[in-house]
This record gives C-alpha cells, structure tokens and sequence, in this order.
C-alpha cells in the first residue's frame, strides 16, 4: 500500500502534460472507482459494527439500538409523516437563517473590505463576536426574543454570518493587486471593478466561508430546537431520549447526519461549478 | 497625433521609511527626466533593475501621478489611466476565470458601444493576430506562459489604443519562448503601427526591439542617453543578434549602464559618509 509520501512524490505528468497526451481520462475514471468503492467498505463496516455490537452484547442493546431497529424506526417515523414535520420545521428555519446571514453578510463584507481604516476598525471586533460560540447566546436570545420562531432562525443567522463576512473581507481585502491595476488600466469604474473582478477572484474564499456556515447552521439550529421547541429535529432527539424511545432517538440523528451530507455536497458542487475555471 | 508621448521634466517622489533610521523621509526616483516618444515608434526603455523603469511606465498609464513635471499623450496631460493607452504588465494580469477569448471580450466591455456579438468577433480576430486561434476557450491556467502573454498583448491591442505600454513582458518566460514572442511582437507593431514603449532590463531585448533604446540611470531614475538602432532585417534568414552591428549595441549600452553604475555607488558611498 503506497503511503501519503510516496503517492505524492511519484513521478508523473502535471495536468497539462497529461492533457496533451490524452492520458488523463482513463487515470481518472479508475481511480475514482477504487476511491468510490472504498468508501463504501468504510461505510459497511461500520453499519456491520452497528449491526452485531448490541446483538452480541458488547454494548448495551438498550443504549445503542442495532442499526435494523434503528432504519425500522426511521421507516415508521417516515410513514407516519412526523419524520417530514420535524425536518421540514428544522430547514425551514435553517435555510431562513442562512439565507438571511448570506444575504447581509456579503454585500457588508465587501463593503467593509473596501476601505482600509472601516476593516482595520472592525475587524477585530468581528473576530471577537465569531469567537463567541452562538450557543453561549443562546439564552440571551430566548432573553430577548422569547422562546418562539424568531430566536431560533436568529441563532442561525448569527452562526452563519460572522464565517461568511469575515471571509468576505478577507477575500476582497487580498484580491491580487496585478488583476485591480489591470482593471484600471482599463478605466473600469469602482462598481464594474467589483463586479468582474473583485468579486469573482473573492468568491473561493467567500465559499469556505459559505461551507462552514453551512455545517454551523445545522449545528446550531439541532442545539436550539432542544431546548423549548415543539418540532425539529433537536426537538424529536430530545423528546425521543425522554420518552425512551431509544431506536427512534438514533433514527432522528441519522437524519441530522442526512441534511449536514446533503447541505455540504450541494455546496460544494455549487462550488465546483462555480470555479470551473481552476485546474 | 495620436501616439505620441511626452515626458516633461518629471520628478517623482515616494514616502519611504528607511532601513537603519526608521524615519519616513523622501526617496526620489525619478528627477528631471524628459522622454520624447514619436507616433508609430517602437522604443524601448532599458535600466538595471530598480532604476524607475516601472515608476516612469505607471506614469504613462496613468496609474500614478508625478510629482512634478507633466506626462503629454496625443497633445493631453494624462491625468489618469484611460484606453487611448494598453498596458502589458509582466504577469498574473489575465482573469483566471474568464477563457483567452472571454478575457479579451473583458477589455471590450470597458470600451462599450459593442453589441455582444460584436466583441466576440473582435476579440476573434485580436486571438488571431497572436496566433491562439484554436486555444479561444482555454483558461489561463491551461495555457502556457508565453500563451498567457499573447492573450495579454491581444487583450491590450482590441481597443485599439494608440500606445502599447509593455512592462518587462516577457521577463518571466524562457529564452526561446522569450525571442519567439520578441520577433511576433515586431510582426505585430509593423501591422498595427501602435506606438511601443517597451521596458526591459536585457540589453539585447532592448536593442533587438527598439528602433530607439532609452538608457536609464538610477538614483535618481534619469535618461541616460538614448541610442537610435539602425539594424538590417531585410533578410529573415540572418540571425540578428549575432551580427556585428548588433554586438556593437549591446556593448555600447553596456558600458553606458555599467559607467552610470559606478557613478551611482561612489555618490551612494559619498553620501553615507557626509
Ligand atoms: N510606491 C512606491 N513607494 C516607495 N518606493 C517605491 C514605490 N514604487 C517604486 N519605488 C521605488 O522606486 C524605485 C524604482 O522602482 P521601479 O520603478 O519599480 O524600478 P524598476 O521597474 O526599474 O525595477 C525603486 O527603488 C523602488 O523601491
Ligand atoms: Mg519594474
């Protein structure tokens, strides 16, 4: 098994060596295959562990449900129409929020970034609100906004907005100072600069930031729906483990597990459209 | 006319914080320097590296202001960067993410009154002229370094501006790239009848260009001298650098750099003294 190093090191074409002989298709597609088919060894065996562990009694069946119990559980979940309830109320109120952060933090962030002094002001006061972990806030937005919808897709907003804006000003901030003094060569106006090319060259690191608003906004959003929340996701987490319905408890994680895969991948393909122009 | 550049007595100064004192005090980089430039010229500025080369070529374009004296393109005092003047910096100018065809379309845009059409066919014919017909959808990361400068020179040449400014453009590619670009370039200046302003700090690039090489002193930047090349290129099988002609250039350029290098140490030393 070649490790890290020596796979790294091997000698072999860059991509566009590789282009120009024609080879890079075949490499690819059978080396996505092995990738592909590992992966699913990985997973396997973890659901075989899942599986057997509990049977056999090396845990505790009635702490850790075996996984058969478990998808049961989520199947009558899904039939009965609550699993749909609770995950419809959990990314309603997760996408509200991310939007929302998205929707300000970008145009502030650049906005910010655009003059010196305004970023050198803030910036550390930024870092100061994005390290103070959302959920610490959590009771001072109960406090403020009662223990209804509106706290809730607040909680979001907050965990989703300082990662997107301080990512915003850091990726305007250090746009390359060659492609601006070739965008003003052009006699291109302060607006149109931003727009074709301060912009696009920020967007990848817009996204990092994007990416982990993303996994936040999940997060932060299950935490919240625990404590005094009549659907969700948290909610039924909680309300299962009270109720000792341990197979349906273990069913609605895996369903939180489903939306943090689901909303990662879909940005990160939208990412990957987005900079097809990279190698 | 159109392209003519005229560079009055100009002084330019930066605010810079010194090395041993930490002080900010006032570092001159270019003093009384005068430069005439005549429409349809190719001429090329040449000076060690640190001279003002790139100071005096900002100037030009508009980029910065001096601070004293004035820059006259086509009769009018430049007072900032405009498309009467393209610019062709040494490298990472091309917008990653927009094709060879889409970043010339990119500079067409800034000119407007083109339909979208319109730009595409023009942005096709400036491709042709540097010869990167067939790479029109490639990215820049896809295309190599003397690609990517091609696609910098068509970009700049599609608004037909009446000055081509060219900062050291090939400084970052390979010998043979380097002089295959150097004659393409010519080629493309016989054609079009921009006027050039070239900088380099090789001599022979300088002499090989220019129907004029500008020598650059340093501390301050000031125009040494400037040399008119009369060299023979009737005849395309003859190699041009190895003539005698050439040699001759070269060597006169050299001694001119290398005496004003030596004046600008012993003042350096004389100052550091006092
Ligand atoms: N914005 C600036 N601030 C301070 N010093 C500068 C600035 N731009 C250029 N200089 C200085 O002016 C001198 C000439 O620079 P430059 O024109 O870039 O030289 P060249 O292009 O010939 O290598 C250098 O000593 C450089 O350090
Ligand atoms: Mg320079």
């Amino acid at each position: 098994m070649p490790s890290l190093l020596e796979e790294r090191t091997e000698a072999g074409l860059n991509s566009r060596q590789a282009q120009a002989a024609g080879v890079r298709a075949e490499r690819r597609i059978r080396g996505r295959l092995a990738r592909i088919s590992r992966g699913l060894v990985g997973i396997v065996a973890l659901a075989t562990i899942w599986e057997v562990a509990p049977r056999m009694g090396l845990v505790d069946p009635y702490f850790v449900s075996p996984l058969s119990d478990v998808l049961a559980a989520w199947w009558d979940l899904l039939l009965s129409g609550d699993l749909w309830i609770h995950l419809k109320a959990s990314l309603v109120r997760s996408g509200l929020g991310f939007g929302l952060a998205l929707s300000i933090a970008i145009p502030l962030g650049a906005a910010i970034a655009w003059y010196r002094p305004v970023r050198e002001v803030v910036s550390p006061v930024l870092e100061m609100f994005r390290n103070t972990a959302a959920l610490a806030l959590l009771p001072v937005f109960l406090l403020i906004l009662g223990i209804g919808e509106v706290s809730k897709v607040a909680i979001v907003v907050y965990a989703c907005f300082f990662p997107i804006l301080l990512n915003t000003i850091s990726g305007v901030a250090s746009v390359d100072q060659q492609l601006l003094r070739s965008a003003r060569v052009l006699g291109l106006s302060p607006v149109t600069t931003f727009r074709k090319v301060v912009f696009p060259a920020a967007l990848p690191t817009i996204f990092t930031g994007i990416r982990i608003a993303g996994a936040a906004a999940v997060l932060v959003l299950i935490a919240a729906e625990m404590i005094g929340a009549t659907a969700g996701l948290g909610y039924l987490i909680n309300y299962s483990q009270y109720n000792f319905l341990i197979p349906q408890m273990y069913a609605a994680i895996l369903t939180t597990t489903g939306v943090g895969l689901a909303i990662n991948y879909s940005l990160v393909a939208i990412e990957r459209r987005l900079s097809r122009w990279r190698a | 006319m159109p392209g003519t550049i005229a560079i009055q007595a100009v002084r330019q100064v930066f605010r810079v914080r010194g090395d041993e004192d930490r002080k900010v005090h006032e570092f001159v980089a270019l003093d009384d320097l005068h430069l005439e430039v005549g429409d349809g010229e190719f001429l090329t500025l040449v000076g060690p590296s640190g001279c003002g080369k790139s100071t005096v070529l900002d100037l030009i374009s508009g980029l910065s202001t001096p601070t004293a004296g004035a820059v006259v393109v086509d009769g009018k005092r430049v007072t900032g960067p405009g498309l009467d003047r393209g610019v062709v910096f040494q490298q990472y100018t091309l917008l990653p993410w927009r094709t060879a065809l889409g970043n010339i379309e990119f500079a067409l845009e800034a000119l407007g009154g083109l339909t979208r059409g319109e730009r595409r066919e023009r942005a096709r014919d400036y491709l042709e002229l540097v010869g990167l017909t067939d790479f029109a959808s490639r990215y820049p990361h896809e295309l190599s370094g003397g690609m990517k400068q091609r696609v910098a020179i068509a970009r700049s040449l599609s608004y037909e501006p009446g000055v081509l400014l060219m900062d050291e453009p090939f400084g970052a590619l390979d010998a043979q790239t380097r002089e295959r670009l150097q004659e393409e370039l010519l080629q493309i200046w016989r054609r079009t009848g921009t006027t050039i302003v070239f900088i380099t700090h090789d001599i022979e690039e300088a002499v090989f260009l220019g129907q004029r090489v500008a020598v650059m002193s340093s501390r301050p930047g000031r125009i040494e001298a400037v040399l008119d090349i009369v060299l023979d290129r009737s005849n395309p099988e003859i190699d041009t650098r190895a003539t005698a002609p050439f040699a001759q250039y070269r060597h006169q350029i050299w001694s001119l750099l290398r005496h004003s290098d030596t004046a600008a140490t012993q003042l350096e030393q004389v100052h550091r003294v006092a």
